[in-house]
């Protein structure tokens, strides 16, 4: 079946089964390879994309079903080439990853919740993340991480563009 | 591709919807997939077919119509969790929506593909299921409706016809000015699958004496459980611990709950009471507070 999607704000034209994923269509067909294959049964949410600004397991989500939404790979949050978006540098600073695999998702998820609560609690920034596994932080740097860049983006007044 | 090939239809209509289901023994209605794809992933689920609803016009919505709350299947759970309808009407399902999956899955499921796929475990199944919803269905164009205690039957079975597709749910609203809530679930991780939990809604009269009260136990058994006899006992009394957990006792005495590598049946049994007596304690506290 042939569907359009607008992936990073840049439209796709693909052909896919109606059984591919929308996890399989962008890492096999748009070579967007940031949208990690974890358990690929919705479990350990690797796969995390933004939909209309909301986080959705890509891996749950067939690509026939996505036309006609926003969707927003871990590829389109930095603000330009060769750079990274406060959340991505608070990653780096804190240690918020050791393997990466669950990184992408973890920031993507971080920016859906910054977007809509520039105040998170603590209880708030594990809440965002408890769909998403980790296996090698303990968390604890990640949730670090996600603190770290909520303060700043409110202290320089950047707002998580809602996508 | 972990699943089995499917033919992908995007019906304009729910009558659409029945006449593809009807033409296909092995079609099944998708609505967030959230459940219906892990299946089809590990290959439980196979079928020929899959007929997209998530875009039906008019099958998404939240509609007070007075003595109940009208949601449409294809509502997402994401939009109840925040709706000021829902919070001011549906306190019950308003409180256990944050423990419904996580973020991610919220935001593609839907309310009707949580009740049709009927699983004993899930929140939304047990608010249904204790303040009595009822289900409505369409079926060869013609709507049928049944009150929750009779649709779910069995472990992710329900009344729901074979060709039929489920429509609206309404959820009784309490007009009593007092009324509280109260939910308790025990799972191995946040929001994971509940071991047991327990859903209650009470309404007080003025000297603090309960008027009228539901609960319900979910997860422990196949089907959620409603104790109408523990909400009788409470009726015209103040809240006294002793004896409601005396009345959940006995309420669950004949219950086989399941048994699995995490939770004996004995345990659930034992933790039903409990979350029973914390859930109705909380919805007792919660109305005396809007006195």
């Amino acid at each position: 079946m042939k569907v359009e999607l607008d992936i990073n704000k840049v439209k796709h034209a693909v052909e896919v089964e109606p059984r591919t994923s929308l996890l399989d269509c962008l890492r096999d067909k748009l070579l967007l390879t940031g949208a990690h294959a974890g358990c690929e049964h919705g479990v350990c949410g690797a796969c995390t994309v933004l939909v209309d600004g909301a986080p959705v397991r890509s891996c749950l989500m067939f690509a026939v079903q996505a036309d006609g939404y926003a969707i927003t790979t871990i590829e389109g949050l930095s603000p330009g080439p060769g750079e990274l978006s406060p959340i991505q540098d608070a990653f780096c600073e804190t240690h918020g990853m050791q393997c990466g695999y669950c990184t992408p998702a973890m920031i993507l998820a971080a920016h859906a919740l910054l977007s809509k609560n520039s105040q998170p609690r603590r209880e708030e920034i594990i809440d965002a993340i408890s769909g998403n596994i980790c296996r090698c932080t303990g968390y604890a740097q990640i949730v670090e991480a996600i603190a770290l860049a909520a303060e700043r983006m409110r202290r320089q007044n950047i707002k998580a563009d809602p996508l | 591709m972990k699943p089995a090939a499917f033919e992908y239809s995007r019906p304009a209509d729910i009558d659409e919807t029945c006449a593809l289901l009807a033409a296909d023994d092995g079609a099944r209605v998708i609505a967030g997939g959230q459940t219906l794809v892990p299946l089809m992933a590990m290959r439980l689920a196979r079928p020929s077919r899959i007929i997209d609803i998530a875009r039906i016009p008019g099958l998404a919505y939240v509609r007070d119509e007075g003595n109940d709350i009208a949601i449409g299947a294809t509502t997402k759970q994401h939009v109840i969790e925040s709706d000021p309808v829902i919070r001011a009407k549906l306190p019950l399902l308003f409180k256990v929506m944050p423990f419904v999956g996580h973020t991610a899955t919220r935001a593609r499921g839907t309310v009707g593909g949580s009740l049709a796929n009927g699983d004993g475990a899930a929140e939304i199944v047990l608010v249904a299921a204790t303040l009595g919803a009822t289900l409505v269905w369409r079926d060869a164009g013609t709507n049928s409706s049944m009150t929750a205690s009779d649709f779910f039957l069995g472990p992710m079975v329900t009344a729901l016809p074979l060709n039929a597709c489920l429509a609206e749910a309404h959820f009784p609203v309490w007009p009593e000015p007092l009324v509280g809530v109260g939910f308790h679930e025990i799972n191995a991780r946040q929001s994971d699958f509940a071991f047991v939990s327990a859903a209650a809604q009470i309404a007080l009269d003025g000297d603090g004496c309960c008027t009228r009260a539901a609960i319900g136990i979910g997860a422990a058994t196949a089907v959620p459980l409603r104790l109408d006899t523990v909400a009788e006992n409470l009726k015209g009394k103040r809240f006294e611990e002793g004896k409601v957990r005396k009345a959940l006792k006995a309420a669950l005495a004949d219950i086989e709950p399941m048994a699995d590598l995490h939770a004996s049946a004995e345990y659930r049994k034992r933790v039903a009471v409990t979350l029973g007596v914390r859930a109705l304690a909380d919805a007792y506290q919660a109305a005396a507070r809007h006195a």
